[in-house]
Parts: structure tokens; C-alpha cells; sequence
């Protein structure tokens, strides 16, 4: 989860996020590599005695430093393209679960066998137990089983929501009228927080996600017990 | 062929991928689902042959569809009022 001064992305707990994160590093070395070579010479440039007022053209340099970018964006390109359509793939879900945005808290569907559903609250900063983190947590959680391909199918009641999962790799617009889909899985159990990522009202900062992944012989355990609960 | 129905719907898990809408916006996916299951039943009853067959759609759409999406709809069909054609 996020920590305070974090500059980075948050650590991978999705496959499709461990390749994000692969590929972000992969493009910021390219973009910090250029940037040197560029201060650099820009650097050198403005210190330097020496002028040649009979300069007009090279084209040796011009063609270098046409074909050198076109291959740096190749490069850059390459791994996009493939990470894109990676991001794409079927991936025959083992669970849908469905999400909707409310002014200010999100509900959740489990509707493949029977029908759970439970609204997701945020814990007010005053409510908290020691030990919680503020503006995070929910009264309740999404629980998943680790190691499924879950399918999220995302909509909204009233106005434009977004359901984000950094750790996961997750983000998607919830539209009235709409149901938007995204697939993740989840590589090991704990418990993931995001924020709603479109502003939507007065309280859009206070309607978190969190989502507690455990294994899969004990999601029974937990929607039997959600059921009999709600 | 009813028994590979059945077989399927014993076997259900969650919808499976549906290649007439292989992206984000699944939106008509439900819709279609909810229509197919009301229009298998309608087809069905009216020859008087077996409709867990139909079962398929239901269990589709109620997988994918917001529960109230589907009660509106419901009521709708109810008191005639659904805009699609069943």
C-alpha cells in the first residue's frame, strides 16, 4: 500500500502489475538517459570557447540523430505493444464480481450462485482502532480467493465513479448505464486498498476500495458467512 | 443436446468469455443475456416443450447484470412496460 513520501509505484501484487512496473522502469531509464545526454550537451555547449561561424550542415549527424530516436521509440514500443495486448488476453474467469459506485461508498455483487450483495463504507477517521489506516478502510471488504482470475464488471448509480487497485494494476471508469470490464488475479493474501479516481462530489476522497484476498478454501467459508450475515 | 445443456449449467461457474463481445463495455452482453432468457422462455412455453434449457441465459445474465438492473427490468416485463422485444 502507499506509505508516506513513496516516489514509486506501489509493490506488484498482480502478474499484469508486475509487468507494468517492469515496463514503467524500462521507459523512465530510456527518458532519464536521454535527458543526461541532452543537459550534457546543452551543457557543454554553452560552456565552450571555441566557435566556428562557417558551419552550415552535416549529414552525418543529422541522419545519426534521426535514426537513433526512431530506434529508441521502437524500443519503447515493442514492449508497449506487447504488455497491451498481454493486458487483453482471455482469461476465462473463475468468479464475477460486480461493483457499483455510489455517492459516496461502493457496493458489491456476488451474484453467480446466490445473491450476495453488501455496500462498502468508509470507516470515518474518528472510528478508527489503532492500527488502521485512515481514509483506507471500509466497514466492508471485497473478498477474493487468491490465485482465480476474477472478472470485475463496473457500473454506477448517479454519477461518474472509478475503481482503482494500484497493487493490482487496476483502473476503471464506472459510467451509469454501463458495465466496464477488467480481469486481475491475485498473487498472494492480503488485504489492497485504493481510491475512487473520478471526482464525484463532495466526498469522492472518502469512498475507498479495499479488497482482502485469501485462498480459495476459505472464500466459501467467507461468502456463506457474508450471506447469513446480510 | 439437452443433456450437454444440462451438463453446462451443472457445470456453472461464472459466464464464460463470450466472443460477440470480446470488450470493456459488456453492457449489451447483459442486456442480450436477459432478453435471450425471457425470449427462450416465451419460445419455449409457447410449444410447450422443457425450459431449463433457458436456465443458461438466466444464470448468465444474473452473473453479469446489477441486481438492480435486473429488478427494474423484472418489473417492467411485469407491468408491460420493458422497451425490448421479448
Amino acid at each position: 500500500m502507499a506509505y508516506p513520501l513513496q516516489l514509486g509505484l506501489q509493490d506488484a501484487t498482480s502478474p499484469v502489475m508486475e509487468e507494468l512496473i517492469q515496463f514503467h522502469d524500462h521507459t523512465l531509464m530510456i527518458a532519464l538517459l536521454v535527458s543526461t545526454m541532452v543537459f550534457y550537451t546543452i551543457l557543454t555547449t554553452v560552456t565552450s570557447k571555441l566557435t566556428n561561424k562557417n558551419m552550415l550542415d552535416s549529414q552525418g549527424i543529422e541522419t545519426i540523430w534521426t535514426i537513433a530516436p526512431a530506434l529508441i521509440l521502437f524500443l519503447i514500443a515493442m514492449p508497449s505493444l506487447r504488455l497491451l495486448y498481454m493486458m487483453d488476453e482471455v482469461n476465462n474467469p473463475h468468479l464475477t464480481v460486480k461493483t457499483i459506485g455510489h455517492q459516496w461508498y461502493w457496493s458489491y455483487e456476488y451474484t453467480d450462485y446466490k445473491n450476495l450483495e453488501f455496500d462498502s463504507y468508509m470507516i470515518p477517521t474518528q472510528d478508527l482502532i489503532p492500527g488502521q489506516f485512515r481514509l483506507l478502510e471500509t466497514d466492508h471488504r471485497m473478498v477474493v480467493p487468491t490465485d482465480s482470475p476474477v472478472r470485475m464488471l463496473i457500473t454506477a448509480d448517479d454519477t461518474i465513479h472509478s475503481w482503482a487497485v494500484p497493487t493490482l494494476g487496476v483502473k476503471m471508469d464506472a459510467i451509469p448505464g454501463r458495465l466496464n470490464q477488467t480481469t486481475f488475479v491475485v498473487s498472494h493474501p492480503g488485504v489492497f486498498y485504493g481510491q475512487c479516481s473520478e471526482i464525484c462530489g463532495a466526498n469522492h476522497s472518502f469512498m475507498p476500495i479495499s479488497v482482502e484476498a485469501i485462498p480459495l478454501i476459505h472464500f466459501e467459508d467467507w461468502s456463506t458467512s457474508m450471506l447469513a450475515k446480510i | 443436446m439437452s443433456e450437454a445443456i444440462n451438463e453446462k449449467i451443472k457445470n456453472y461457474s461464472t459466464a464464460p468469455f463470450d466472443a460477440r463481445f470480446p470488450n470493456t463495455n459488456q453492457t449489451r452482453n447483459c442486456y442480450q443475456n436477459y432478453l435471450d432468457f425471457h425470449r427462450c422462455n416465451k419460445v419455449l412455453s409457447a410449444k410447450d416443450h422443457d425450459v431449463t434449457a433457458c436456465e443458461w441465459y438466466k444464470r448468465v445474465y444474473k452473473s453479469l447484470c446489477p441486481i438492480g438492473w435486473v429488478d427494474k427490468w423484472d418489473e417492467q416485463v411485469e407491468n408491460g412496460s420493458f422497451p425490448g422485444k421479448i
